[in-house]
C-alpha cells in the first residue's frame, strides 16, 4: 500500500494568493446576497465610506473624529474580507484537490473506433479524448492512458489505477460482470480492450465533485438553509435592537453616531459563523475528497452523519478476503508430517484461495526437505510431476490428485467424503466427525481429506477478522450507528462471526434481494440506511439506500445508483464517511454556539460606550473597565474581525468528533464553545483595548 | 421577615401538592378515561347537540386553526359592541356609560386574548352585565382555548405520525366543563367567604371614621376572582385589582389566588407527562421552568425586603423592606412572590403597585414577561416553551453531529421560519411599540390627544422609559399588568397595545401548532444511541440557555437604559 499524499497545507502560500484575489472578487454585492450576514455587514461599511466622504467634505463634526471613522471603515471592510477570504480558501483548497485528480485526465490522445453503418470494417482514428462524446468507442492497448471513464465491452486488461486511488498494485478489469468500468487517467498495463463511453464530456463524477466546491453551482444543504434562517432572525434582531436604539437614545438626551450604530451592529449580528459557514460546507465536501470519496450531493455527505444502520460485506470489509487454513487435523493413525504431505498433494492444482491458504500454512509446518519443502523451493515442479488433477465439480463437491502409483487423495465436504468412505466400506473415524463438528460450530468450515477413501484427517478453514475492525463497531455503536454484517454463508456460520466481530446483526445466505428487503424494513421504521455495493445486483439496494457508496471499480450501473464514489474501493470507508457527515453538523453548530455566546462580551463593551456620556450609572455596567468609548467600541469590532481568521484552520478542519454519547457531547461542546464563547471575547476585547490604550 | 418567606414558600409547596394530582387528572380527561367528573357528561353532550358538532371528529392542524380562529373572531365582535352599547343593557345598577370604540377594542380585545390590560376602571369603565357575559366568559374560553391549543400539541407530539390533532370544539368544552368550572365553584365560595362580594346590588355608601361620606362599589365579584386567576387572565373586578380589599380581603385570599393562578400552568406539565407518557420529559421542563422563576423571584424578594436605599439616605428606618405601593397586610415578601407569579404566568392581576417595586424587581417582571414560558399562561406558557425548544434543538442537534430531531421528527428549515418568526414577532412588538413611545415623547410632546405625549409619564427619565416598555412587554406576554402611572387611555395607547396584544396572542399559539402539525406528519425516526435525549438534564440546561440568550440579545439595551439605569442610579 503506497498511498499517494494528498494532504495540502492549511495556508498553502498558492491558495492563500488566490484565495485574497477572490476574496475581492467576492466582495461584489450580487455574490455577497447570498450570504445575508455578510451582506448586511457590507451594507454597513458602504454607509461608513459615505459618513467619512461626507466628513471630509463638510467638516461635519457631530459625527465624532474623522480618523475615528476612517478607521472604523476599514475594520469593518476588513471584516467582510476575512469572510471572503475564508470562503475563498476553502474553495481553493477543494478545487487544488480536484485539480490534482482532474489533471490526471487531461487531453490525451483516443483511439476512437469509427464504424461507418459496416460491422466488418472497423476503423480506428485518433482523437483528442475532450472530442469523445457518450456511447462513442474507443481501443486502449498496453501503455495507453484511459482516455475518459467507460465500460469494457471487449477483452480483458491489467491496469494501473494509481493515479486515481493511489494504490500502486495493478488491478484487473474485463467485459461483463462487475469489473466492467475503467476511470479515465488511469493506465492500461497489458492487453487490450475497448471501451464505450459513459458519460457526457463535463459530466464525470469528479466534474460534478469539482462543481460541488466551486462557489457558483455550489446549493446550500437542506440543513444549511435551515441555519441560515435561523442567524438571518438573529440579524433581524439585532437590526431591531439597532434601529430601536435610536428613538430610546433621543428619549434619553444621547446623541449616538453612525459609526456607534453600525459598530454594535455588526459586532452583534452572528458574523463569525455567517463568515464562515459556507467555508464549513466546502471543508466538508474537501474532507470526503482527501478521504478519495466522491459525493454526488452535499447533502449525501450530512445525511451520513445520520445513518442509523450500516450494511457491510463480510468479505473484505469484516474479514481479510477469503477463509484461511488454520489446522489441520490428521487422523488417529496418521503422522502429522504424513498428513501434511497429503493436504499439499491435494491442494497443488486447487488455485482458489483456500486452496493456496492450505499450501501456505503446511509450508509453515512442515520440516525442512518434505515434500512441501521441495514443492515450495520449486525442486519439483507442479506441471513436470506425473500426477492427474481432479477439478472441483458440484456433483462430487470434491477435488484432490492421483498420484502415478494410482493413489486417490481427496478433499472435499465432509458429507461428500464421509459417502465415499462409507461406499467403500472404510468406516468414519469418530474422532474425525468430533472434530469436523466442533470446526463448524465455531464458525469455521471444515474440509475432509482421504486416500483412497480412507479418511486421513480435518482441515480447518477459518475467516481471518481483519484487526481492529471490532474497535472500529464499537466505536460505531456508541456513535449510535447498527452495523450489519450481509454474508453468503450459513446462519451458523455467520452468527460465529457476526459475534467475533462485533457486529449488531447479519444477514446470512444472502441473496441480493435480501439487502433491499433490509434496508427497506429498517427504512419503514424510520432509519437511514447507509450500504456499499459494486456490482450490477447492487444497484437497486445503492439506490434504496440512504447513502449508498459505490466502489469505483463496480460496474456504471452500481455508481449511477449510489450517492458517492469511493475511488479505493475500500469497504471500510462507510465509516470514515459517517464521521466526515458528523463532523460537518458538529463544526456548524459550534461554531454558531460561539458566534451567539461572543455577543455577551461585545454587550458589555459597547451599551455602557454608548450611554456613559448621559447616564453616568452605567459606568458599572463597563465591567471590563475599558478606556474609553472609541476604545471599547474599536476594540470590539476589531475582535470581531480577528475572529474569523483565527478560527479559519477549525472551520476547514472540522471540530473533532468523539463518539461519546449525545448528551455527554453536547455537555462538552457546550462547556467548549459555549461557556468558552462567553469567555474569551471578554478577555480578547480586554487586550485588545489594552493595546489601543497605547496609541490612544 | 422569617414568616413572611414561610408564607411564600408554603404557598408554593401548597400549589404543587395540588398541581400533581390536578396533573393527573386533567391527562385522564383528555384521555377520555374515567373520572369523577364524568357527571358532566350529559351537558356536554347537550352543548355538542344544539351546536350540531362532532366531538369525536379528528381535525388537521390547519382544521383545528381555523376553528379556534373563527370562533375568537365572533367573540371578539360579540364584545366589541356589547362593550360600546353596555349602557343601554340590564344590570347597570351604578348607571355606568357605554365605552368610547378605541377603549372598547382595547377592552374587548384585551379579554379575547386572556389578559387584563385594562385601560378602564371596573368601578366605572364596565357593567354588571359586562362583567359576568363579556369579561367573565371570556375569562373561561380564552383560558379553555389556550388548554385546548396546548393539548392538539400534545397530541402531535404523543403520535408516531399523525394528522389528527385533536377536535379543537371537545377540547374547548371538556376544558370548560371538567377543568375551569368545578374548581371556579369551590375557589369562588371560598372568597365569598372571606369577603369578596357576590351580590347584584349597586353602590353601597358608608360613612369612614373621619365623616366622610364613601361610595363602595359591590357586585358580583367572587366568581369573577375566581376566573380571572384560574384562567391566568388577571382582570380585575376593581379597579385596583387585588389589591383592592373587597377583591383580595385577606392573607388567606392572596395565598388562594396565588395558589389558582399556578395550578393550571403547573398542572399542565405535569399532564403532559402522563399524556404523552414522558414523564421524564416533564419533569425536565420544570425544573428548568422552576429554575428560571427563582432566578427572578430571589433577587426580587431580597431587594424588596431589603428597602429602598433612596429612603435609607433619608436616614429612615425600612424594618419592614420596601413598602411603598405596598398592602400592609401582605407586605413586601408576598407582594415580591406575587409580582413575579403574575408576569411569568401572564395573568396581570396585582397586589401591589408594580410602578413602586425597586428597580430590580422591575427588571425581574420585565424579563419574566420577556421571556414568558417560565410555566406562563393557561396552555400557551408551554406552546411559548416549546418555540425555545425547537431552537434549542436545533442548535444542539448540529453540535452532537445529527440533523436536528425532536420526539422523532427532524426539524427542518420551515419548521426554523416559523420558531424564528414567533420569536422575531416579541422582539419587534416590544421595542417597535416601546421605540415608537418614545418617539413620541421625544419628537412630539404636543400631539392633541387625549393625553398628550408629553403627559404620558408619571415620573421622567429611567423610570419614565421603564413604564413604557412595560406596557408594551405586558401587552406583549399578554399579561396585562401596568407599571401604571402611564396616562393609556387614550387612543395612541388603545389602538398600539390593541394590536400588540392581537398578535402576540394569536401568532405564538398558530406557530407551535402549525410546526407540530409540519412535525407529527414526517416520518418517524426511533431513537437510537445517536439521537440527542430531549428529556435529559443537558437538554434542559441547553433550553435554559437559549432561553436567557436569546432574550437578552433582544432586550439588554432597553433594559439597560430602563431599570438597570435606575438601579444603579439609585445606588
Amino acid at each position: 500500500m503506497s498511498k499517494r499524499k494528498r494532504e495540502i497545507k492549511l495556508f498553502e502560500p498558492a491558495l492563500v494568493n488566490t484565495a485574497i484575489k477572490q476574496s475581492f472578487i467576492k466582495l461584489s454585492p450580487r455574490l455577497m446576497v447570498k450570504n445575508p450576514v455578510m451582506f448586511t455587514v457590507e451594507v454597513g461599511t458602504f454607509v461608513m465610506l459615505a459618513v467619512v466622504i461626507w466628513q471630509m467634505i463638510t467638516h461635519d463634526a457631530t459625527q465624532g473624529a474623522l480618523w475615528y471613522n476612517i478607521v472604523v471603515f476599514a475594520i469593518l471592510f476588513v471584516t467582510v474580507l476575512f469572510a471572503n477570504f475564508a470562503e475563498a480558501l476553502a474553495e481553493a483548497r477543494g478545487k487544488a484537490q480536484a485539480e490534482s485528480l482532474r489533471k490526471t485526465r487531461e487531453e490525451t490522445p483516443a483511439k476512437m473506433v469509427v464504424s461507418p453503418g459496416d460491422i466488418y470494417v472497423k476503423e480506428i482514428k485518433v482523437v483528442p479524448s475532450s472530442q469523445l462524446r457518450l456511447n462513442d468507442r474507443f481501443v486502449c492497448e498496453t501503455g495507453d492512458v484511459i482516455p475518459m471513464d467507460g465500460e469494457i465491452i471487449e477483452g480483458i486488461a491489467t491496469i494501473d489505477e494509481s493515479a486515481i486511488t493511489g494504490e500502486s498494485a495493478p488491478v484487473i478489469r474485463e467485459a461483463g460482470g462487475d469489473k466492467s468500468s475503467v476511470t479515465g487517467g488511469t493506465k492500461v498495463l497489458s492487453d487490450r480492450i475497448v471501451v464505450q463511453v459513459t458519460t457526457q464530456p463535463g459530466e464525470t463524477f469528479l466534474d460534478k465533485m469539482i462543481a460541488l466546491v466551486e462557489g457558483a453551482s455550489r446549493q446550500k444543504t437542506p440543513n444549511e438553509i435551515a441555519l441560515t434562517i435561523l442567524l438571518a432572525a438573529f440579524t433581524l434582531i439585532f437590526i431591531i435592537v439597532c434601529v430601536t436604539l435610536k428613538p430610546f437614545a433621543d428619549y434619553a438626551n444621547t446623541p449616538i453616531t453612525i459609526a456607534a450604530f453600525i459598530s454594535l451592529f455588526v459586532c452583534l449580528i452572528p458574523t463569525t459563523i455567517g463568515g464562515l459557514l459556507s467555508a464549513i460546507g466546502i471543508a466538508g465536501m474537501d474532507r470526503a475528497l482527501r478521504a478519495n470519496v466522491i459525493s454526488k450531493s452535499g447533502k449525501a455527505v450530512e445525511t451520513a452523519g445520520d445513518v442509523d444502520v450500516l450494511l457491510l460485506d463480510k468479505t473484505g470489509t469484516i474479514t481479510i478476503g477469503n477463509r484461511k487454513a488454520t489446522h489441520f487435523y490428521p487422523a488417529k493413525n496418521v503422522a502429522e508430517s504424513e498428513f501434511i504431505d497429503l493436504v499439499v498433494y491435494s491442494s497443488l492444482a486447487d488455485d482458489t484461495p483456500e486452496g493456496k491458504s492450505i499450501v501456505e500454512l503446511a509450508a509453515k509446518q512442515s520440516s525442512p526437505n518434505s515434500t512441501v519443502d521441495q514443492f515450495r523451493h520449486q525442486k519439483l515442479s507442479v506441471q513436470a510431476a506425473p500426477l492427474t488433477f481432479i477439478k472441483f465439480t458440484a456433483e462430487t463437491r470434491s477435488s484432490g490428485v492421483d498420484l502415478p502409483n494410482g493413489t486417490k487423495i481427496r478433499k472435499g465436504a465432509f458429507d461428500a467424503i464421509r459417502n465415499l468412505s462409507m461406499k467403500a466400506g472404510n468406516g468414519m473415524p469418530l474422532e474425525v466427525e468430533d472434530r469436523v463438528k466442533k470446526i463448524s460450530s465455531d464458525g469455521g468450515t471444515p474440509l475432509v481429506v482421504s486416500v483412497d477413501n480412507e479418511i486421513k484427517g480435518v482441515i480447518e478453514l477459518q475467516d481471518i477478522i481483519k484487526p481492529g475492525i471490532q474497535e472500529r463497531f464499537a466505536r460505531l455503536r456508541k456513535m449510535g450507528v447498527k452495523t450489519v454484517m450481509v454474508t453468503g454463508d450459513n446462519p451458523l456460520t455467520a452468527k460465529y462471526i457476526a459475534e467475533k466481530a462485533g457486529v449488531d446483526d447479519f444477514i446470512a445466505e444472502a441473496k441480493p434481494e435480501d439487502k433491499m428487503n433490509y434496508i427497506r424494513k429498517e427504512q419503514a421504521t424510520g432509519k437511514l440506511v447507509a450500504m456499499m455495493g459494486d456490482g450490477t445486483n447492487d444497484a437497486p439496494a445503492l439506490a434504496q439506500a440512504d447513502v449508498g457508496v459505490a466502489m469505483n471499480s463496480g460496474t456504471q450501473a452500481a455508481k449511477e445508483a449510489g450517492n458517492m464514489v469511493d475511488l479505493d474501493n475500500d469497504p471500510t470507508k462507510l465509516i470514515e464517511v459517517v464521521e466526515i457527515g458528523k463532523q460537518l453538523l458538529i463544526t456548524r453548530g459550534t461554531l454558531t454556539t460561539f458566534s451567539i455566546a461572543n455577543d455577551v462580551a461585545k454587550y458589555f463593551a459597547i451599551v455602557p460606550a454608548l450611554f456613559i456620556a448621559s447616564i453616568p450609572a452605567l459606568q458599572h455596567l463597563n465591567i471590563m473597565g475599558l478606556k474609553s468609548p472609541e476604545s471599547a467600541i474599536l476594540s470590539a469590532i476589531i475582535f470581531n474581525a480577528i475572529i474569523i481568521p483565527m478560527l479559519i484552520p477549525l472551520a476547514l478542519k472540522g471540530v473533532a468528533y468523539k463518539p461519546i454519547g449525545a448528551s455527554a457531547l453536547l455537555r462538552r461542546n457546550l462547556l467548549i464553545y459555549g461557556v468558552g464563547g462567553v469567555i474569551v471575547p471578554f478577555i480578547g476585547i480586554k487586550l485588545i483595548d489594552m493595546l489601543l490604550g497605547l496609541f490612544m | 421577615m422569617n414568616t413572611e418567606l414561610f408564607g411564600v414558600i408554603m404557598t408554593f409547596l401548597i400549589t404543587l401538592l395540588i398541581a400533581f394530582p390536578l396533573g393527573k387528572y386533567i391527562a385522564r380527561v383528555f384521555k377520555g378515561e374515567r373520572t369523577i367528573t364524568d357527571f358532566m357528561n350529559p351537558v356536554e353532550r347537550f352543548i355538542f347537540r344544539v351546536s350540531g358538532i362532532n366531538p369525536n371528529a379528528s381535525m388537521d392542524w390547519k382544521q383545528f386553526l381555523k376553528a379556534m380562529l373563527s370562533i375568537n373572531m365572533l367573540w371578539f365582535v360579540y364584545a366589541f359592541f356589547t362593550l360600546m352599547f353596555q349602557d343601554k343593557l340590564p344590570l347597570n345598577p351604578d348607571g355606568n356609560p357605554g365605552q368610547t370604540p378605541d377603549l372598547a377594542f382595547n377592552t374587548a380585545i384585551s379579554f379575547l386574548v386572556n389578559c387584563n390590560l385594562q385601560h378602564y376602571s371596573g368601578e366605572t369603565g364596565v357593567t354588571y352585565f359586562t362583567q359576568l357575559f363579556v369579561l367573565a366568559f371570556l375569562q373561561f374560553v380564552t383560558a379553555a382555548t389556550g388548554i385546548a391549543a396546548l393539548v392538539a400539541l400534545f397530541n402531535g407530539i404523543k403520535e408516531k405520525t399523525t394528522n389528527n390533532l385533536g377536535n379543537f370544539w371537545n377540547l374547548l368544552v371538556k376544558t370548560t366543563t371538567r377543568i375551569l368550572l368545578p374548581i371556579c365553584i369551590v375557589a369562588a365560595i371560598l372568597l365569598a367567604f372571606n369577603g369578596t362580594p357576590a351580590s347584584f346590588d349597586g353602590k353601597d355608601s358608608i360613612v369612614t371614621l373621619q365623616g366622610d361620606s364613601v361610595q363602595v362599589s359591590r357586585g358580583p365579584a367572587a366568581g369573577f376572582v375566581a376566573i380571572k386567576h384560574l384562567g391566568t387572565n388577571g382582570g380585575g373586578w376593581f379597579g385596583a385589582n387585588s389589591a383592592h380589599p373587597l377583591e383580595n380581603p385577606n392573607y388567606f385570599t392572596a395565598m388562594l389566588e396565588l395558589i389558582l393562578q399556578t395550578i393550571i400552568p403547573i398542572a399542565m406539565i405535569f399532564a403532559m407527562g402522563f399524556y404523552i407518557q414522558r414523564k421524564k420529559f416533564a419533569y425536565v421542563i420544570f425544573g428548568v421552568m422552576t429554575v428560571g422563576m427563582l432566578c427572578l423571584l430571589i433577587p426580587t424578594i431580597a431587594t424588596e425586603l431589603h428597602g429602598n436605599p433612596a429612603i435609607a439616605k433619608l436616614g429612615a428606618s425600612q424594618a419592614t423592606g420596601a413598602m411603598e405601593g405596598k398592602e400592609v397586610r401582605f407586605g413586601p415578601a408576598l407582594s415580591g412572590y406575587w409580582s413575579i407569579i403574575t408576569t411569568i404566568i401572564s395573568t396581570g392581576s396585582i397586589n401591589s403597585m408594580h410602578d413602586s417595586s425597586m428597580a430590580i424587581s422591575g427588571l425581574m417582571q420585565l424579563l419574566a414577561m420577556m421571556i414568558n414560558a417560565f410555566y406562563g399562561g393557561c396552555g400557551v406558557g408551554i406552546l411559548n416553551y416549546y418555540i425555545y425548544i425547537i431552537i434549542a434543538v436545533f442548535i444542539s442537534g448540529l453540535m452532537v453531529g445529527r440533523t436536528p430531531e425532536f420526539m422523532g421528527h427532524k426539524v427542518e428549515a420551515r419548521e426554523i421560519k416559523i420558531a424564528s418568526m414567533v420569536w422575531l414577532l416579541s422582539a419587534i412588538l416590544v421595542k417597535g411599540g416601546a421605540a415608537l413611545a418614545a418617539y413620541m415623547v421625544a419628537h412630539h410632546p404636543d400631539v392633541a390627544w387625549a393625553v398628550k405625549p408629553s403627559a404620558w409619564l408619571n415620573n421622567p427619565s429611567y423610570h419614565g422609559f421603564s413604564e413604557m416598555l412595560y406596557e408594551f412587554t405586558s401587552s406583549n406576554a399578554n399579561n396585562g399588568s401596568g407599571f401604571e402611572g402611564l396616562g393609556d387611555n387614550n387612543i395612541f395607547w388603545n389602538v398600539s397595545t390593541g394590536i400588540v396584544l392581537i398578535l402576540a396572542r394569536f401568532i405564538p399559539i398558530i406557530g407551535p401548532i402549525a410546526i407540530v402539525g409540519l412535525l407529527a406528519n414526517k416520518k418517524f425516526i426511533p431513537e437510537s444511541p445517536g439521537t440527542l435525549r430531549t428529556d435529559s438534564l443537558t437538554f434542559g440546561a441547553m433550553t435554559f440557555a437559549v432561553i436567557v440568550i436569546v432574550n437578552a440579545l433582544s432586550f439588554f439595551p432597553a433594559l439597560a437604559l430602563g431599570p438597570i439605569a435606575e438601579y444603579f442610579s439609585l445606588q
